[in-house]
């Protein structure tokens, strides 16, 4: 049979990602210090688990209505209150989804028409453009740049909007870059936006790991956006909790309406044990995430000082746990400086061409790692890049 | 705590340099600080946690609890001195519950420590009674896993 005239041209259309050799090799390499991994290292704490294998003894195991359980979006509501200062309804305006990756998946789905323009500051997560495509919308990339400590200017996106623009995707705390978006920088996007129709699905999921002091600030908050704002965030990075596929979206009460539509016919409803685990989350582990934020800090002030030394330069990454060093003082292309690493040393880290073209020229350093396998992992680092001036 | 003093907890071989960048202060303020920390005697000194198993020493450890009588005006602390001058002992507590100092001794043999214990310990004049229980097995110390390393399941993704 010849399945390409069967399958769908829409996800046949969708690149398979170019990375997953690379990938298939790091994981299996032996003795390989990784630097690639995309979710925090520390455990779920023990207070979560415990409240899902309390579930499961209760056999609290049934269908949750499609939104998600009413305490668990009460306690949402009141956690986005207290750490971010941002209002919503729990019955009206919040849904409970399988991932922050469902949430942005739904949005994009409930939002976008054939032929919309869909606009994504790039390098970025690589999920919004293939869902973008999947929904026959038109994925527009705004190129961030490092001397911007790659941030959304609002020059770079009032050139980007036109009459067909119908969303603007903005992935803050950035992976793979670790950049940040202020409260100043939020002003000028929303001055953009204020007075269009363009709707933002702003991707909060690493609101929780910011380093400077600053809290992060969500573009809901400001002045004339809560209209036009869909908020996504999850479990995942800030409770540890990645495997657990729990996140939520927040928004417009007839927005989340027709995202609940796609949730409930495609996915029924975020599972139970993760659920009820979440509300032990949101009600009592505010002190575990600071503890992990400190741990964060200390490893990416190591991080940051370690490789501006080595000459591979970054500007410093306020958030998330990656950090985006520039290779170009090596001369090597950025998979030329992955392989070569990865054979080399049996170092794992991620070519920034990864997250869009222009990542080139970067690469994506993971410091969710305990700080004894980062100082290995500069060693070894520091040994490759003598190796290439040698 | 001190940030300082919780990053030589997990590893005493950071540099100062490294310890200054990791917490965004100055080198000059870390090497005040812990020669201040020295000085002071809140660092007592620096150790490699060493599984002696993985290596050919012979070396048995045994932890033993002891029953004393105090002494008047001393206490506990003219006979837990007495004993800390063994070469043969690692460490003393003063413990509550059913005995009083717990005692880590260790040696070549198991004979070479319950000749200690019946010679040099049991002999001592405050010394009451004792109770040598051998360590068998070292799993964790000092809040570091002799077990083999749990393995990192985490995949490199994008994500």
């Amino acid at each position: 049979m010849d399945y390409n005239q069967i399958l769908s041209s829409r996800i046949t259309g969708v690149k398979p990602s170019g990375i997953r050799k690379f990938f298939d090799i790091a994981n299996e390499m032996e003795n390989v210090i990784s630097l690639g991994v995309g979710e925090p290292d520390f455990k779920t704490p023990w207070v979560i688990r415990e409240a899902g294998i309390e579930s499961l003894e209760k056999s609290r195991t049934w269908y949750t209505s499609n939104a998600g359980l009413t305490e668990l979006r009460q306690e949402v509501a009141n956690y986005l209150r207290r750490r971010f200062s941002l209002e919503y309804d729990p019955k009206e305006e919040m849904m409970i989804t399988v991932g922050g990756s469902e949430a942005i998946d739904d949005c994009i789905r409930a939002i976008v028409n054939e032929g919309d323009e869909v606009l994504i500051p790039e390098p970025c997560f690589v999920c919004y453009e293939p869902i973008t495509r999947l929904t026959g919308g038109v994925a527009v990339p705004i190129v961030t740049r490092a001397e911007d400590e790659f941030r959304l200017t609002a020059k770079a996106l009032k050139e980007k909007i036109t009459e067909k623009t119908k969303l603007l995707i903005l992935p803050y705390p950035n992976n793979p870059t670790g950049a940040v978006m202020e409260r100043e920088d939020l002003e000028a996007i929303a001055e953009v936006l204020r007075g269009t129709n363009v709707m933002v699905l702003s991707d909060e999921i690493y609101a929780e790991l910011t380093y400077t002091g600053k809290r992060h600030c969500s573009i809901a908050g400001i002045e004339g956006m809560r209209e036009r704002t869909i908020v996504v965030n999850g479990f995942s990075k800030a409770y540890a909790m990645t495997g657990w596929r729990l996140g939520y979206a927040v928004g417009p009460a007839p927005i989340i309406k027709q995202m609940l539509k796609i949730h409930q016919f495609a996915i029924m409803c975020a599972p139970s044990t993760s659920q009820w685990a979440a509300i032990t989350a949101l009600r009592h582990c505010d002190e575990d995430i600071e503890s992990m934020v400190e741990e964060y800090n200390i490893r990416r002030r190591f991080l940051v000082d370690a490789l501006n030394r080595l000459g591979l330069t970054c500007f410093e990454p306020k958030g998330a746990f990656y950090v985006f060093p520039s290779i170009q003082s090596t001369g090597l292309s950025s998979d030329e400086f992955c392989e070569k690493l990865l054979y080399g040393e049996h170092v794992a880290v991620i070519p920034g061409n990864a997250f869009g073209q222009s990542g080139e020229g970067f690469v994506r350093i993971s410091y969710s790692y305990s700080l004894n396998h980062l100082v290995e992992a500069v060693k070894r680092i520091e040994r490759f890049i003598q190796s290439l001036k040698g | 705590m001190d940030k300082i003093l919780k990053l030589l907890d997990e590893n005493a071989r950071l540099t100062n340099d490294q310890i200054a960048v990791m917490l965004g202060m100055t080198a000059a303020a870390v090497d005040e600080a812990i020669e201040k920390y020295e000085r002071d005697g809140v660092i007592c000194g620096y150790k490699a946690l060493i599984d002696w198993e993985k290596v050919d020493r012979e070396y048995v450890v045994a932890r033993i609890e002891l029953k004393v009588s105090p002494k008047r005006d001393h206490g506990f602390e003219e006979i837990a001195k007495r004993i800390a001058q063994f070469h043969e002992v690692e460490s003393v507590y003063l413990m509550s519950g059913g005995y009083d100092l717990a005692v880590t001794v260790s040696g070549k043999t198991f004979k070479e420590i319950a000749l200690f214990v019946a010679q040099k310990l049991s002999t001592l004049d405050s010394v009451l009674s004792t109770a040598t229980h051998f360590v068998l097995r070292k799993y964790k110390e000092r809040g570091v896993s002799y077990m083999s390393e749990e393995r990192d399941e985490r995949s490199v993704t994008l994500l």
